[in-house]
């Protein structure tokens, strides 16, 4: 702000504009979730059922967020494509399963059997993110800012359509694990294997991954890249295969996530990734672009959010199949966060 | 030498990786049901045939290593025969691979019909070496036009890509042919399916003279132009106009419905297009939601004209809805625009992604079905009329819809000129450089994306009309995609641009029925494949080429590292003592 000529404070339309709409939305949901708690629609253990699954499935965008935080941090790229990066490896395992499946491995030995298919997904989505890397993005590090923007669009689209061609355009369904079916309480919640599997092993993963990148020479050197490129190469960094790193581990977590998704919902298609790959993106952002811990807080609180905010908020004004809507939710947060609060719960300061 | 061909091998590689995927996604199957020469070439043989061509011609190319060496032509023969054999030596591979081991059940396209589409129809093994010798002499013959004399060159060039558009165009140019009254013609160039033999080889020769023709006296011609006096030059040009007007308003006479419906619908995409084009190309705000104001303009239109809207239905005439409907979109555009366009370019992409997916979940939606009718859309969209005649054949829509094209052409290039574009292209070059020296980036901002905005309710509107009904499933994130692809492949900031665009990634796929499957991977290649190698698109805008390659010496590379070392080499500064 420049020294004013006026003495009298302007106030910018666009400020107005931006408060009224903030308090627009916030008006919009307190009124809704007054009427849907006074209308009393739903028991607690409805909500207790919205509350499991929405954990979980923020399990998931928490794992794939990581991927495009990791990958911010370091390039300051949205790997638009990291979406695709999770369909990959979900999509390729449903072949060893429904083979492990047929040869009875599921049934005999299902720990062994999902471990396989966890494997397989995990290294197909990093050989795909690293090709990526590799292929597309690595000669376009100094370009402008929106060059690496559309050919990691263009690279989504080409990695859809591939595996729609070599798989086929049809949905394919994972085989049920037995050991993964029925329900167990804690404390009196009721809670699907399945959903609690998903949750401890996002824990698992994120806990692995926090620690090799606070703990390991490789970590810290991530760190360093992060910090600063140039500085980082100085120390005696290789540039080139902290960010190949990087990209591999992004893509690790994502195969993991696809495999976890399939556990909640056990189908996939070349198409599974869009949806999921724009909400952990939204996870990310909602979190602080650039911070891991930001983004598995971002994804739990998206997928919550997803699983509560249309029976809380909207079900409230008599919208009908107030579900159809919850993407516009997701949508709509991402929005808010970008225009209120760009750097999210944990954000650092932007170094553009 | 040992370097050419060491790299040789390499391009043979990457080529035979590109057949493979190519084979592999099931395009060269599909495309195999369609001959280019009747019994003879299929398109799907094209592929292998045009890599293999392509991994000749690039081997014998020049080397940078950091200086360019140019290769001996014996050495430049050498490797493209290298590079065509390694091309075919990976695909043999991979035919033995799927012969050998059973992995249909994974790889559906991965079938024995494949295998014999790329064995030409022999057996396994004569197949296999003529797949790999073939390549090697079509790599021979790329490296071979590499050596020509440079008119030659040009001369056999025009000649084959005339010809290949020639057969890949049947529909087309059998279509206009026959309306035009000249069948013989068209019954001597082609037979039911693809070309006949000796019209294609009699193409081939004519168009290579004229192609070689040309290329020797192109100077002369554009000499004799300058030395025109002032007069003479406008006449000149008063005949191309002509020329140009005459093509533009006469394919319904001759285009028949079929093609009709093609040029309708470039026509909407080059309005898209050119909508877009103000938004991304001049002031450099990359809006991937484009399609929510395409919605809005279609269901506007709908909404307004339709008798069969479910909630409010006017139900008035086409010409005033059009202008309700560009100044609804245009509010929208504002509305939407005031909050999001303070934020940083790549979230500015994701923010507008989500404001289109938002509007079609919304329109799809239980909740708004009441009011615009949901999953079933709004149907019975009356037809534009000029003087009580109905507009509804794609021949006359084709009218209003050339005349949308044309004034929006006109605008987006006197906008570009004027004042206002100057600031965005201050804007987009530096926006604290443009705040600086007063231009209020936020205003310019607004104005882009509503003024985009308009063209693309515009847009939707004759869409809405064309199509006489308007569904929510159809106005997707692909319409999106689809602008961004060809304001790309033409050049950002182009009008031309825009056209080539539009004809090439809409036109191609509506005449090439063949390709409908592909037409996303194709999109995304032509995405990938234009940042890296040619930013600027293929008929580039001036200022935008200087922007994508500062610092660089004469353009045509892509974003290679040596160039941006160059560039952070040219900031060191000067030793002041000198």
């Amino acid at each position: 702000m420049g020294p004013s000529v006026r003495s009298r404070p302007r106030i910018k339309f666009s400020t107005v504009l931006l408060t009224l709409l903030a308090l627009a939305v916030g008006a919009i949901v307190i009124i809704g979730a007054g009427l849907t708690i006074t209308k009393g629609r739903y028991s607690l253990d409805v909500w207790e059922g919205f509350i499991i699954s929405g954990l979980a499935l923020g399990a998931v965008y928490a794992l794939i967020a990581i991927g495009y935080t990791l990958v911010y941090g370091i390039l300051f790229m949205i790997n638009f494509a990291h979406g695709e990066v999770f369909m990959a490896g979900a999509f390729t395992a449903v072949f060893a399963a429904q083979a492990l499946a047929d040869e009875g491995l599921v049934a005999s030995n299902p720990v062994l059997a999902f471990s396989i298919v966890l494997v397989i997904s995990m290294v197909t989505s990093m050989i795909v993110a690293v090709l990526l890397e590799r292929l597309a993005y690595r000669r376009l590090r100094n370009a402008p800012r929106l060059v690496p923007l559309i050919t990691a669009i263009g690279a989504s689209l080409v990695l859809q359509y591939t595996f729609r061609g070599l798989y086929g355009a049809g949905v394919k369904a994972y085989p049920t694990f037995p050991i993964f079916a029925g329900t167990f309480d804690i404390l009196g919640v009721k809670i699907a294997v399945a959903r609690a599997v998903v949750m401890v092993a996002s824990v698992v993963l994120m806990l692995a991954l926090y620690l090799f990148v606070e703990r390991t020479r490789t970590g810290r050197a991530m760190r360093a890249v992060s910090e600063s490129k140039d500085v980082a190469a100085m120390m005696g960094i290789d540039v080139d295969r902290v960010i190949v790193f990087t990209f591999a581990i992004g893509g690790l977590l994502a195969g993991a996530a696809g495999i976890l998704y399939t556990l909640i919902f056990n189908q996939v298609s070349y198409s599974m990734g869009f949806f999921p790959g724009i909400k952990a993106f939204t996870a990310a952002v909602l979190g602080g672009i650039g911070n891991i811990v930001g983004a598995m807080l971002g994804g739990l609180a998206l997928g919550l959010l997803e699983a509560v905010a249309p029976y809380l908020v909207l079900d409230g004004y008599g919208i009908p199949s107030a579900n159809q809507l919850k993407d516009v939710i997701a949508f709509s947060v991402l929005v808010l966060v970008l225009i209120y609060r760009p750097t999210g719960f944990l954000g650092r300061k932007e170094n553009t | 030498m040992i370097p050419f061909v060491r790299r040789a091998v390499l391009i043979g590689l990457v080529a035979g990786l590109v057949v493979a995927h190519l084979s592999l996604v099931g395009l060269v199957v599909k495309l195999d049901d369609r001959d280019l020469i009747t019994r003879l070439i299929s398109l799907g043989v094209m592929i292998p045939i045009i890599t293999a061509f392509a991994a000749g011609y690039i081997a014998a190319g020049p080397r940078r290593d950091p200086e360019t060496i140019e290769p001996s032509a014996a050495t430049a023969v050498l490797s493209g025969a290298v590079g065509g054999l390694f091309t075919g030596l990976l695909v043999a591979a991979m035919t033995w691979l799927i012969d050998t081991v059973n992995v249909h059940g994974v790889l559906v396209n991965a079938s024995p019909k494949l295998v014999t589409t790329l064995h030409l129809g022999l057996d396994p093994l004569p197949g296999s070496l003529a797949l790999v010798f073939g390549a090697a002499g079509l790599g021979v013959l790329g490296a071979a036009i590499r050596v020509l004399p440079a008119a030659i060159r040009r001369g056999v060039l025009t000649g084959l890509v005339a010809v290949s558009g020639l057969a890949l165009m049947q529909t087309f140019v059998g279509q206009i042919l026959t309306g035009l009254g000249l069948k013989a013609v068209n019954t001597f160039l082609y037979a039911r399916d693809g070309m006949n033999i000796a019209g294609a080889i009699v193409a081939v020769v004519a168009f290579a003279i004229a192609g070689w023709a040309w290329a020797d006296r192109r100077d002369d011609v554009r000499q004799r132009f300058r030395s025109l006096g002032t007069a003479q030059k406008t006449s000149v040009r008063l005949v191309w106009l002509a020329i140009a007007v005459a093509i533009l308003l006469t394919p319904p006479l001759y285009a028949g419905s079929f093609l009709s419906q093609a040029l309708d619908l470039i026509g909407i995409y080059i309005l898209l297009g050119l909508g877009l084009n103000i938004v991304v190309g001049f002031a450099g705000l990359l809006d991937l939601g484009y399609v929510a104001f395409y919605a809005v303009g279609a269901y506007a239109t709908a909404v307004l004209t339709s008798p069969a809207s479910p909630f409010f239905a006017p139900h008035i005439n086409f010409w005033i809805a059009v202008p309700l409907v560009m100044a609804i979109t245009a509010l929208i555009g504002l509305t939407i625009g005031a909050p999001v366009l303070r934020l940083r370019g790549d979230y500015l992409a994701i923010v507008t992604l989500g404001f289109g997916e938002i509007a079609r979940i919304i329109f799809l939606s239980d909740w708004m079905t009441p009011y615009v009718g949901g999953a079933q859309g709004i149907l019975q969209i009356p037809p534009p009329q000029i003087f009580g005649i109905d507009l509804r054949q794609p021949e006359r829509l084709y009218y209003p819809i050339l005349a949308a094209c044309v004034i929006a052409a006109i605008a987006a290039i006197s906008l570009a000129r004027s004042r206002v574009g100057r600031a965005w292209t201050a804007m987009r070059e530096d926006e604290s450089v443009a705040e600086a020296s007063g231009v209020n980036t936020t205003k310019y901002k607004l104005l882009a994306f509503s003024l985009g905005a308009t063209f693309g309710g515009l847009a939707g509107a004759l869409y809405a009309v064309r199509i006489g009904s308007v569904f929510p499933q159809d106005l997707n994130i692909i319409v999106s995609i689809n602008a961004l692809a060809l304001i790309i492949l033409g050049g950002i900031g182009s009008i031309p641009g825009v056209v080539v665009g539009a004809i090439v990634l809409v036109g191609l796929p509506e005449v090439l029925r063949e390709f409908s499957e592909y037409r996303l991977l194709i999109y995304g290649i032509v995405l990938v494949a234009m940042m890296l190698l040619r930013p600027e698109g293929l008929l580039p805008n001036r200022s935008r080429r200087a922007e994508l390659h500062k610092g660089e010496g004469e353009g045509e590379e892509g974003w290679d590292e040596a160039v941006w070392e160059r560039e952070a080499g040219a900031e060191t500064p000067e030793p002041l003592i000198t």
